[in-house]
Formats: C-alpha cells, sequence, structure tokens
C-alpha cells in the first residue's frame, strides 16, 4: 500500500485511541472547592476572556490567584483566550466571570476533549509524522511503525486526554524545533523551541541541548564568518520571538517579574506529592525537606542538576549531530526530571519526548522507559479514575512497540550501542521481563489492596522508587550511549542493514 | 509476557500446507495475534470510558435476568420488561450459560425487575462478555483465510489476501460499532456463520451444516439465507455426481447423506425447541420469535427498497397537495411525521403487507437459488448465494433493522479478496451499508469515533483491494456517489442542527440517510445479481 495510506490509517488509528480515552473522567471532576487541572485550564479561559491582560498574573478582587491562578507563560494565556473566544460563542456560561467555577457539563467537557484534539491534530502529530518519515532511518514501513508506536505512547495520552492538559502544544512545538533544525533550519527551529517554551516553562527542560547544539553548529562554521553570522541570526529569532510572545507584558517591569515569580514558584519547595525523582526517593532515607532550608536545598538541587547535565552538553557542543543532539534532549530532560527543583510526576513527559524518538534506533531501552514513565504516574492515573484506559493502553502499547519494532530481535549487541559495556546487555534482557511484571503486579497492588494503617501512601511510594530505579539506571545508560557513540563504521554498517 | 506471546503465537498457527515460497512474513501469525489484540484493546479503551447504554444493552440483562431466575418453562412467558425474550431457546441457554458468570460480577443486575440497571460491574460483566465471546468471530476468520484462493502471491505481507481478509473481517466497521458500542453479540454469531462457510469452502460439508443449524437455533434471523444452505447442500451435498453438462444426475442421490444432514438438523432442533414443545409452548414461542405486529420499516428505515418506496409514496402525496390533486384533510395525519412513527401509513401507493415482503423476498433470492441448483459452483457459488440471499431478504424484508446488513457485508468479504469485479460491489456496498448505521450512535460524544472508525476501515478496505487488484476499482459516477456521503454527513449532522427546520422536522436527517443509502444498496445488489447472473451465462456458454 501507498505511504501516505498507511500513515493516515496510523495517524487515524491514533485519534480514535485518544477519543477512546477522552470519553472517560478527568482530573478533580466532581470534586469542589478545587477539582482539578480540568477546571485551571477552564478557570484560565474565564480570566483571560473577562479581564484585561495586566491583571492576569495579578491578585486582584476579580482575579484569586489561589483558586487556580495562571502560572504558565503567556502563549498559555494566549491560546486560553482563543478557546475562552470559542466557548463565548457556543455557551456564553462556561466562560462567565465568578459564575462559571466548576463547571462541569456533557457538552463542556466535549468541548474542553475537543480543544485537546485539535491542538494535537495541528501540532504534535504533523511533527510525528514529519519526523518519522524525514529524519529516521529505516524502510518506509519501518517508518510508519514508528509513527504508530510514537502515537501510541500512553502517557501523553493519558495525561492530555485524561487527566487533562494541553501537553501536545509544548512538546509538539519542541519536536517541531528538532523536526526543523534536523532539516537544517536552524532559524525556524529556534523559532519553534522559543514558542514551545513560551507555551510552558517547564520546557527548559530541553533548553541546554538546543543551545548546546546551535552553539556547535555557529562553533563548526567557525565563530570568525559564517559562525558568527548564524549566531547572530539565531540570537535575534530568539530575543525577537520572546519580545513578541511578551509584548503585553513589556511596558511595566513589574508586570515582568510578577509573570517570573508566577511561573517560577521557588516557596513551594523541593518536591510535592510523590515523585519518581532523586529527592522524594532519598527522603525515604533521609527527610531532607525538614532537615534543610529552603535555600540550601534550592542550591543543592541547582548543582546535582547543572552536574548530571554537564556531560552530555559538552559532547553535544563538540559535535553537534542530530543523533547526539537527540541524546543530549534525554539526558538533560532526564536529568532536570531527576534532580531539579519542584518536579511534578507529569513533567516526566518532557524526558519521554525525545525517547519517544530514539525508539526506532534504540527500541528495547526506549520502550522500557516509555512504559516505566507511564507506570510511573499510576496514582495519578488512579485518583483520576483512569486505570482502564491506563491497562489498555500500556497493553496497547507494549504489545504494538515490540511485535513492530520487533524490539526483541533487534537488541543485538552492537545496535544497543553500548560500545565496551556489552555484557549489561544479557542482564538487561532479564531485567526487562522482570520489571514489565514487577510493574504489573505493583499496579494490581496499588488497586486491590488496602495499604497497611500505618503506611497509607505505601503503594505510591513503591510506585515512585521502583520508577525511580529504571530513570536512573537509562539515564545512566543514555550518557554511556552518547558519550562513547560507536565508530563510524559501525554507524554505517547499520544504515546498510536497515 | 515473553512465554504468553510465544504460546499464542505457536497456538494460532498456519499448517505447513500454506506457507508458499519465499514468504517468510505468512508464517509468521504474528501478524494475525496483532490484527485480534489491537482489535481487542481498542474496544476495550472504547468501552472503558463509554458509559451511554442502549436499548439492546438493557434487552440483553434482562434476558440474562429472565433465564437465571425463571424456570424454562417461563421464560418465552415473562414480560415484566418490554424487551421480551425473542430470540430462539439456544440462545436462550447462552445467556443462561452467561448469567452464572454474571452473579460473580453484580447479583442485582439478575434480578428481572431491576429494569434499566447500569451498575459499572454490570456494564463490566456485560462489555466483557461481548468480547470474550468475539474467540469465536477471531477463530473463524482465521479459518476463512485459511481458505482464501491466492492467485500470483505477492511478497508483501500487507499486499497478502489473507491479510487483507483478516483485517476486513476483524476491523469491521459495523461489527465494531454494533457490538461494541451499541451492544450485541453478533461477533459470536457470525463467528459462527464464517466458520460453517469455512467449513463448507473446506469442504467439510457436515460441520458447516451442523454449524448453521445451531446458528439457526441462536438467531432465527439466519433463516432469510437458509435457502441457500439447503439447495447447496441438497444438490452439491447429497448428488455426488453431475453430468456432462453440469446438470444434476439423478441417479447419483446419496440416500446417507440425507439422512445425515437430516439427523443432524433434527436432533440440534430437538435439543433447542424440544422441551418447549414437550412442555406445549410452541405457539407462545413462535409468537414471540415472528412478531408481525411491528411495522413495515423499523423506527428508523433501513436503506432498502421499502426506504425508496415510502420515500416516493411521501413525494406523491406533497406533490398532490401542492397540485391540489389531493385534499389534505384525507391523507393519514402520521404521513407527515413519519420516520419516528412506527405504523407508517402510505398515502397514495398501495400500502404493503407481511405476506407481501415475504413474496418479494422469496422473488428475489429465486434466480440465485435456481442458479446453484441448475449450475453448482462449488461452495463458492454457494457463498455467493449466500450473500444474494442475505441482500435480497435485506431489501424485501418486513421490519428490517439496518444492522441486518452485516449479514451481506461480512460473507462478502471473502469474494471481495478474490476477484476484481467482487472488491468493486463490496467497496459500494459496505462504505453505503456501514454508512447507514451513522444512526445508531447518536450523541455527540459518539460522533468523532464513529467518523473516525469508518475513515479507518473504508480507507484501509479501498487502499487495500486497490493494491491487491492493481487499479481502481470505481467508476467514476460510483466515486461520486461516495463522495455524496460526505456531504450526507456534513448536512445531517453539522449544518441541519443549526438550522430551525431541526425543531419542526427533526427526522429529516435520518430520511435523508436511509434513502441515500439505499440507492448504494441496491445499486449493489443489482450489480451483485448481474455479476451471479453472468456467471450463470459464461458457464452455459462453457457447456454448449
Amino acid at each position: 500500500m501507498e505511504n501516505w495510506s498507511l500513515v493516515s490509517i496510523c495517524v487515524l488509528f491514533g485519534l480514535t485511541a485518544r477519543w477512546a480515552v477522552s470519553l472517560n473522567s478527568y482530573s478533580g471532576a466532581g470534586k469542589p472547592p478545587m477539582f482539578g487541572d480540568y477546571e485551571a485550564q477552564r478557570h484560565w479561559q474565564e480570566v483571560t476572556y473577562n479581564l484585561p491582560v495586566h491583571e492576569w498574573y495579578f491578585n486582584t478582587t476579580d482575579n484569586n490567584l489561589n483558586y487556580w491562578g495562571l502560572d504558565y507563560p503567556p502563549l498559555t494565556a494566549y491560546h486560553s483566550l482563543l478557546c475562552a473566544h470559542v466557548a463565548k460563542l457556543i455557551n456564553p456560561d462556561w466562560v462567565e466571570l465568578h459564575a462559571s467555577r466548576g463547571h462541569e457539563s456533557y457538552g463542556h467537557k466535549l468541548f474542553m476533549r475537543a480543544t485537546v484534539l485539535v491542538a494535537d491534530l495541528l501540532i504534535y502529530i504533523p511533527a510525528v509524522v514529519l519526523y518519522s518519515f524525514y529524519l529516521s532511518e529505516g524502510s518506509n514501513k519501518k517508518k510508519v511503525c514508528t509513527v504508530l508506536c510514537i502515537l501510541l505512547y500512553p502517557g501523553l495520552i493519558l495525561i492530555d486526554y485524561g487527566h487533562f492538559q494541553y501537553n501536545s502544544i509544548s512538546l509538539g512545538l519542541a519536536l517541531w524545533g528538532v523536526v526543523v533544525l534536523g532539516l537544517g533550519w536552524d532559524v525556524l527551529g529556534s523559532l519553534a523551541f522559543v514558542l514551545s517554551l513560551n507555551y510552558k516553562q517547564m520546557e527548559l527542560y530541553h533548553s541546554l541541548p538546543f543551545f548546546c547544539y546551535l552553539l556547535g553548529k555557529c562553533f563548526k562554521q567557525g565563530l570568525a564568518g559564517r559562525g558568527l553570522f548564524l549566531l547572530v541570526k539565531i540570537a535575534v529569532t530568539v530575543l525577537v520571538t520572546f519580545a513578541l510572545c511578551w509584548l503585553p507584558f513589556l511596558s511595566d517591569p513589574g508586570q515582568i517579574l510578577q509573570v517570573v515569580h508566577r511561573l517560577f514558584p521557588v516557596g513551594r519547595g523541593l518536591f510535592e506529592d510523590k515523585v519518581a525523582n532523586t529527592w522524594c526517593s532519598l527522603n525515604v532515607l533521609i527527610k531532607i525537606k525538614t532537615i534543610l532550608s529552603t535555600d540550601t536545598q534550592l542550591y543543592i538541587s541547582l548543582t546535582t542538576t547543572l552536574l548530571a547535565i554537564l556531560p552530555s552538553s559538552i559532547k553535544l557542543l563538540m559535535k553537534p549531530t542530530l543523533w547526539q543532539f537527540k541524546l543530549a534532549l534525554v539526558n538533560s530532560s532526564l536529568a532536570f526530571f531527576l534532580f531539579s527543583f519542584q518536579v511534578h510526576e507529569k513533567s516526566i513527559l518532557l524526558p519521554a519526548l525525545p525517547v519517544c524518538l530514539l525508539l526506532n534506533d534504540l527500541p528495547l531501552p526506549a520502550i522500557w522507559f516509555l512504559q516505566a514513565s507511564t507506570f510511573s504516574m499510576l496514582p495519578l492515573f488512579l485518583k483520576d479514575g483512569l486505570l482502564v484506559p491506563y491497562v489498555v493502553t500500556s497493553l496497547a502499547f507494549l504489545f504494538f512497540s515490540i511485535y513492530l519494532l520487533s524490539a526483541l530481535e533487534h537488541c543485538s549487541e552492537d545496535k544497543l550501542r553500548l560500545g565496551p559495556y556489552r555484557q549489561l546487555y544479557r542482564i538487561g534482557w532479564a531485567l526487562f521481563y522482570f520489571s514489565i511484571t514487577a510493574m504489573a503486579g505493583l499496579s494490581f497492588m496499588s488497586v486491590a489492596l488496602a495499604p497497611p494503617a500505618q503506611l497509607p501512601d505505601l503503594f505510591p511510594l513503591l510506585v515512585s522508587v521502583f520508577s525511580y530505579l529504571h530513570f536512573l539506571g537509562l539515564l545512566l545508560y543514555f550518557n554511556i550511549v552518547q558519550i562513547a557513540e560507536p565508530p563510524q563504521s559501525v554507524r554505517k554498517n547499520q544504515k546498510k542493514s536497515n | 509476557m515473553c512465554y504468553l506471546y510465544v504460546e499464542v503465537h505457536s497456538v494460532i498457527s498456519i499448517p505447513p500446507r500454506l506457507i508458499h515460497r519465499g514468504q517468510a512474513s505468512v508464517y509468521d501469525t504474528g501478524w494475525y495475534i496483532v490484527l485480534c489484540c489491537g482489535v481487542v484493546l481498542l474496544t476495550m479503551t472504547v468501552f472503558s470510558g463509554y458509559f451511554s447504554h442502549s436499548t439492546d444493552f438493557e434487552v440483553h440483562r434482562n434476558w440474562l435476568a429472565i433465564t437465571h431466575s425463571l424456570p424454562v418453562s417461563k421464560w418465552y412467558h415473562e414480560n415484566t420488561s418490554e424487551w421480551t425474550l425473542d430470540y430462539p431457546p439456544l440462545f436462550a441457554w447462552f445467556e443462561y450459560s452467561l448469567s452464572h458468570v454474571a452473579q460473580h460480577f453484580d447479583k442485582e443486575m439478575l434480578v428481572v425487575q431491576n429494569l434499566l440497571y447500569t451498575s459499572p460491574a454490570t456494564i463490566l460483566f456485560q462489555r466483557l462478555s461481548v468480547i470474550v465471546t468475539d474467540i469465536v468471530f477471531i477463530y473463524a476468520v482465521k479459518e476463512c483465510c485459511r481458505s482464501v484462493r491466492e492467485e500470483k502471491g505477492s511478497k508483501d505481507l500487507l499486499g497478502h489476501p489473507f491479510f487483507i481478509l483478516a483485517a476486513l473481517l476483524l476491523w469491521n466497521f459495523g461489527l465494531l460499532i454494533v457490538d461494541h458500542i451499541h451492544f450485541q453479540y453478533n461477533g459470536f454469531l457470525f463467528g459462527i456463520l464464517l466458520l460453517s462457510v469455512a467449513r463448507h469452502l473446506q469442504g467439510r460439508h457436515l460441520e458447516g451444516a451442523l454449524l448453521f443449524t445451531v446458528l439457526l437455533n441462536l438467531k432465527h434471523i439466519y433463516l432469510y439465507i437458509a435457502p441457500a444452505y439447503g439447495i447447496f447442500l441438497l444438490r452439491s451435498y447429497c448428488f455426488t455426481e453431475d453430468n456432462t453438462d453440469g446438470s444434476v444426475r439423478w441417479s447419483s442421490f446419496s440416500p446417507v447423506r440425507l439422512v445425515a444432514l437430516g439427523s443432524i438438523v433434527i436432533s440440534v432442533g430437538a435439543l433447542s425447541f424440544g422441551p418447549f414443545i414437550a412442555m406445549g409452548q410452541l405457539p407462545q414461542v413462535l409468537s414471540r420469535l415472528f412478531p408481525f405486529k411491528r411495522g413495515l420499516c423499523h423506527a428508523y428505515w433501513a436503506p432498502n427498497v421499502w426506504a425508496l418506496y415510502n420515500m416516493v409514496d411521501k413525494a406523491l402525496s406533497v406533490l398532490g397537495v401542492r397540485l391540489k390533486l389531493l385534499d389534505v384533510a384525507k391523507l393519514p395525519k402520521a404521513s407527515m411525521t413519519g420516520g419516528l412513527v412506527q405504523e407508517f401509513q402510505h398515502s397514495i401507493l398501495p400500502s404493503v403487507s407481511p405476506s407481501i415482503t415475504l413474496i418479494c423476498t422469496l422473488l428475489s433470492i429465486m434466480p440465485a437459488v435456481l442458479s446453484i441448483w441448475c449450475r453448482p459452483r462449488g461452495a463458492r457459488g454457494f457463498l455467493r448465494c449466500l450473500v444474494v440471499c442475505a441482500l435480497g431478504s435485506f431489501m424485501f424484508g418486513w421490519h428490517v433493522h439496518e444492522k441486518a446488513i452485516l449479514m451481506a457485508i461480512l460473507p462478502f468479504s471473502i469474494l471481495a479478496v478474490e476477484s476484481r469485479e467482487d472488491a468493486g460491489i463490496f467497496l459500494m456496498l459496505t462504505t453505503t451499508g456501514h454508512y447507514s448505521l451513522f444512526p445508531l450512535l447518536f450523541t455527540a460524544a459518539e460522533l468523532p469515533i464513529k467518523v473516525l472508525l469508518m475513515l479507518l476501515f473504508t480507507l484501509y478496505s479501498f487502499t487495500s483491494l486497490k493494491k491487491l487488484f492493481r487499479g481502481s476499482l470505481l467508476n467514476p459516477l460510483e466515486t461520486t456517489y461516495l463522495l455524496g456521503l460526505v456531504a450526507v454527513e456534513i448536512l445531517c449532522e453539522v449544518v441541519y442542527p443549526l438550522s430551525p427546520w431541526q425543531h419542526t422536522m427533526p427526522f429529516v436527517p435520518l430520511l435523508v440517510t436511509s434513502v441515500y443509502c439505499s440507492l448504494g444498496v441496491c445499486y449493489s445488489f443489482i450489480r451483485l445479481y448481474v455479476s451471479l447472473l453472468r456467471q450463470h451465462g459464461t458457464d452455459k456458454h462453457k457447456q454448449l
């Protein structure tokens, strides 16, 4: 069959799965007074529609910041405004100031779900298709399989269409950045990334690799001649894009400071809830949160994060290729997730995006990581009543990706790109099955068993520590792959065999 | 996980005789598992968030309750719910066995008085029961794929008739929405039908006959295709030889075979209806099975001849009133809000009675049945005749449901991957037939699901069949007609609800859908007939 029809079938399949998940419950459904992320997004529509721009980020009588105050960058606010205009056309009650708080109805849910679908269809899905067709290796059939597997990644589907968020926009824009950079249009790539950064500040996790890649490219062209010109072009693009996004707030420094303050709430502590990162896991042994002051926590997390991303960034700076770039994106965002300050469990989607891009090159580790990342959000899914979609989409993803990418045959020694660390791979095999079984077991226990009275958080904690071990191990692995890149000849052979 | 995978692998593997040179991909039946699991997982995702229920959901819950809590003698007398048991006894026993599993989910659903009972456990059980009984369908599809005739095998797995047939059957849009979203056990029933067809294709006629008899005792709508079975078995199984010109050699009649067939039919029938005959309830059971009280057309008109007939009648009456040939006061009152009422009274054209529809149906299938009597063309000729019977009864039957179109579409899939002409007819029939199922799902949340699934299936069937037969299968007129469906969909589901007529004449979209679709179904029926008769003609020609 022709490629276009296969791709359309994959996209339709992905869309069907997405809409099917979206028929489920969302976060905070029927839980007054605070509800959940769904209400937050609706509330932002209400605020941006009814209040003037300069009040959006300020606490006023009409804008109670303690009730889901806007804490995302301006592009999110503009997007909310756009949605609010559409909502107003359909039903003015949905965005009525004050009166619409906690509004829940069948029609409104449909509307909100539809906005996610539209955004996904316009931004994320085209980027996935373009990436698979232009930047991944292998036959056409393999590319189609890559599209399907990336589109079926359960974490993103469940968070966007179940829990309710617009990650497909920020991640999609970042992916557009990768695709466009991969095609060689550096200026457009930086533009796309700046837009994504202005949609969600968490995209900072990806910023260092973008920076190093572009800088490395400038170095390569010679900082005296064409490199400098490129650098200036990129710098101007970034500044202008930023300025345009922040235009309404530029008139007053107080505005800018307030927005920045809203975006980076330092006062909220090292971590909240149960997150599968270092601090939360360490907290089991040492109560860091109580021993150290907030400032010390901040410095410690900053130092460890920087140390963790240093090797991959330096390597990327020295060798700005697409392969290095993808790995650096994984390493940087994963390091941020594991070591930085105030991390949410949903932030695992940020490393998950570049890992999706590795599905074709390193199937087994990528599938393993993606499954672990979905699993790490299990407590959240249970809270939102998304158990069945979690089970079904995870099974579907594992099944399709393992079969289609033939991950199991594929992990011959040199394809794992371990270089000198080959003996690791035999252990990796056994571990994969062990860990999938353990995840299934832990999921089952979280659902079916009541935790002991003195340890009410036992299962969420087990889930997060168990996922943490995966993330840490895979961070090491991806770093090794990036640093010990196989010599050129091996990679060429591989291209042939593919 | 790995072991499970390997195990499933070895269970569903194609026997060595079907492995062809250089086609490593066909050995590996992993693709079949992927197709099955894909569809199962998809349906599970769909139902997980799906909490609105069709009437059929309550119908089957009620039957579970009746069979579980009442003695057999009351099954066909019970009428607490308006959805009385109106399937044959074997299906009642099927519900009875399901109810034993159901009691472990939620006992309350098994109480006859709990009308419209929908606890989460009930929903889970009901949905899971459909998915689990679909195993029969999955097995049957595999058997059908094994019997597909193959011409020049293409190297590409995706372009292989096996694969295409499996995908067309397993991912059939109509079956997905009717079973897993609307709610019925069609997968299970069609599984038995397809298995019986596959057995005939494989030459295992007694097994095929047994399966079909069981099927008839599960759901009597399959009586419509019984003529094809009856004549085929009599002609091609009971008569063992033909004359040289292909006509029947009377001397080759084998009474042993007839007795074998007869004893199968009678024993299954006795098992199913015997207890009720013994209790003297046969008339009661039959009155439940054949309720002729209902109207000519279902609440929503299935796209058949009668939809066109009603339409013409309505058009004539409107025209008559406009031209002052008719008196408005004399017209039957309900005629202008028809489509929502069960009884449709014709104002100009003569009304149609059940016996007329029966005669029309019989007349429409007669040539096909005669043709397999005079010139049997093996199991494939039988299959074609079966499709004609199913479609003929759909076109002319009394109180036909739109879902009945699946009875023609599913068996026809097998023919579609074998011949170019059939593939063209198949595309016309499935696309219009599937589109006509759209009104089954009418809520806004279901709209994207049905559109996406329909696009998925239609796109796949078009591109894969086009690739298989290397070239376009439809002429420009047919293509235009099918594209017209898109316009109808936009008009009916987007534009019309926004217009002021939505409140005064809410039935118009349904009417437009069924009339437009019935054109396509009629056209496919005629083409199918032409292909059948032409084959008959060429066969005769060859003989001469």
